[in-house]
């Protein structure tokens, strides 16, 4: 019964397979990705729409108001009536922007940002597309969001889209580091770039309790924490979303966008968030699998989503929480502090493995990174560095 | 199948390629270049050395576009001025065209036949990479460690 439950879309995938077995083998292969890309739009389109009325309602509650509440049942229709306010939007162009480029930007953003959903195992046997280098994959699809996102500055032929374009291309690009190199602790312990494996390696329980999630050791904490604020980066949310910071520059590089266009970029912020926190579930919180072993009978997928959705509503969180903070601020953090920390992770990770990663290897790796963490900070302290402010012209 | 895929991408390589030559604006020629890589990393893929074309994709597309975006966009240039045609132009590319032809003609042809390819590429080359050719990739390490400390030392303010 639990099986059944838990292999449910697989199976109903291979009877629809099935159901076409006379066909040339190119044929079903062709059908087999197309379930799939409906499969993925769907769900993620659907969670889309519900994200977006969701966070309002949050952060309304943080904020001590109602949130959206006036379509459907507790606003839930909310989504319906923006997507139909987009659409009949006008379509605004400049005059003096580039009109292919300007076209194409939001384009490729989106698509980049669906193409790499692809890679996640979201259950048991549930990967879209599986790929030997899985992960390489994600972050080379990922890096072509820089692209598209100078695209729109550029081609909008506008001072603030331009400004937007280059903070935003600077700081993705600052913490694409730090992000790349939190992963290769994992992919050293799993020995393969391959998301299924990775999720594999994770199964099982220490001391038949602790399940045996790469976040519950000293590295693996310390390497989810600075993906989760690298990811945080990159999805451009509060508190780094200087590239938007409309205080300053109106939209950053979606200034110019307006009606559907700007709900493609919309869609594609959130579309790489949730790839983002995907990624992060598979590699750090074991993917699909229960955190108890009695809780098991319920199906990986609903795992999956449930810790899928507990990292969002942390992003909701955050960004009901904190202010902006600033550029050089950003720059520093990235390049000063997290850097080295996830060059730290690495070596925590490599003690831990050589020290039999048990409660020895454990012990180890978190001296490791107490040690450096302890240094890193007396250095980049500055506080000494202020003196006590002089105000000259308010006497 | 493969035949058709490859005749469809090297179509787009070329048009993207002649693009990257011919067009007007230096922004477009750049993105367009960009569309060249990705042609690229298709040949990559089709030919079945997947980590190859990712890393192509990855560091082509989300390093060397995106730095040459850049660096038209930070340096001064005249879209409007007239540029008249370059000849040396034509016979550096006639040169390496007819030197690389005549190297295309003298290798001996392979056989039809592939070789058999390992299953787990991505760990085998890591494995040699850290084995048999770990020498050069200490080499590669130091140049562009070097590279990043003579940047660094370029764009530091002299103090005092």
């Amino acid at each position: 019964m639990t099986d059944s439950l838990d292999q449910i879309f697989v199976r109903g995938k291979q009877s629809l397979l099935a159901s076409m077995a006379h066909a040339p083998d190119w044929l079903v292969q062709i059908a087999s990705s197309l379930i799939n890309i409906f499969a993925l739009l769907a769900v993620f389109l659907t969670l889309f729409a519900l994200m977006s009325v969701l966070e309002r309602k949050i952060l309304g509650r943080i904020q001590n108001r109602y949130g959206p509440n006036r379509v459907g049942p507790f606003g839930l229709f909310q989504p319906v009536a923006d997507g139909i306010k987009m659409l009949i939007k006008e379509d605004i162009v400049p005059a003096r922007a580039d009109k292919i480029v300007h076209f194409l930007a939001p384009v490729l953003i989106a698509s980049t940002a669906i193409l790499a959903l692809g890679i996640i195992p979201y259950g048991r046997g549930m990967t879209p597309f599986t790929i030997d280098g899985g992960i390489l994959f994600f972050f080379a699809v990922g890096s072509t969001t820089e692209l598209a996102v100078f695209m729109a500055g550029w081609g909008s032929n506008n001072k603030f889209s331009m400004l937007g374009a280059m903070r935003a291309i600077a700081q993705m690009i600052s913490y694409e580091l730090p992000l790349i190199i939190t992963v290769l602790p994992v992919v050293m312990i799993a020995g393969s770039l391959g998301p299924d494996t990775i999720v594999a390696a994770q199964a099982g329980y220490v001391f038949g309790f602790v399940p045996r999630w790469f976040v519950f050791t000293p590295w693996g904490a310390v390497a989810f924490t600075l993906f989760f604020v690298s990811g945080l980066v990159e999805s451009n949310r509060t508190p780094f979303d200087v590239p938007e910071g409309e205080s300053e520059i109106v939209a950053g590089h979606m200034t110019e966008y307006s009606g559907f266009k700007y709900a493609t970029f919309f869609m594609a912020e959130y579309i790489g968030m949730f790839a983002i926190t995907g990624l992060g579930t598979t590699l750090f919180l074991g993917g699909w699998h229960a955190p108890i072993r009695m809780l098991e009978f319920i199906p990986s997928y609903v795992w999956f989503f449930a810790k899928l959705s507990a990292l969002l509503f942390v992003y909701v969180w955050l960004r009901g929480t904190l202010p902006r903070t600033r550029v050089d601020q950003i720059m520093n953090f990235a390049w000063k502090f997290m850097l080295p920390m996830a060059f730290t992770c690495i070596v925590a990770a490599a003690v831990w493995h050589y020290t039999g990663r048990g409660l020895r290897g454990w012990l180890w790796s978190l001296v490791v990174i107490a040690i450096v963490y302890t240094v890193l900070s007396a250095l980049l302290d500055t506080r000494k560095k202020f003196a006590p402010r002089t105000y000259r012209f308010a006497e | 199948m493969n035949s058709v895929a490859f005749i469809v991408i090297a179509i787009l390589t070329l048009a993207a390629a002649l693009a990257a030559a011919t067009l007007q604006k230096l922004m477009h020629a750049a993105l367009s270049f960009a569309v060249t890589f990705v042609g690229i990393a298709a040949f990559f893929f089709l030919l079945g050395a997947e980590f190859v074309g990712l890393v192509q994709v990855f560091v082509y597309i989300g390093a060397v576009a995106v730095l040459i975006v850049f660096t038209i966009l930070l340096t001064r240039h005249d879209v409007e001025k007239e540029r008249g045609f370059n000849w040396s132009g034509v016979v550096v590319a006639i040169a390496v065209f007819s030197g690389l032809i005549s190297a295309i003609f003298k290798t001996q042809s392979v056989s039809v036949a592939a070789p058999a390819i390992p299953a787990l590429t991505v760990k085998h080359i890591g494995e040699v990479l850290m084995t048999n050719y770990v020498w050069p990739l200490q080499c590669v390490g130091l140049l562009l460690t070097a590279a990043l400390i003579g940047a660094l030392i370029l764009v530091l303010e002299e103090k005092g």
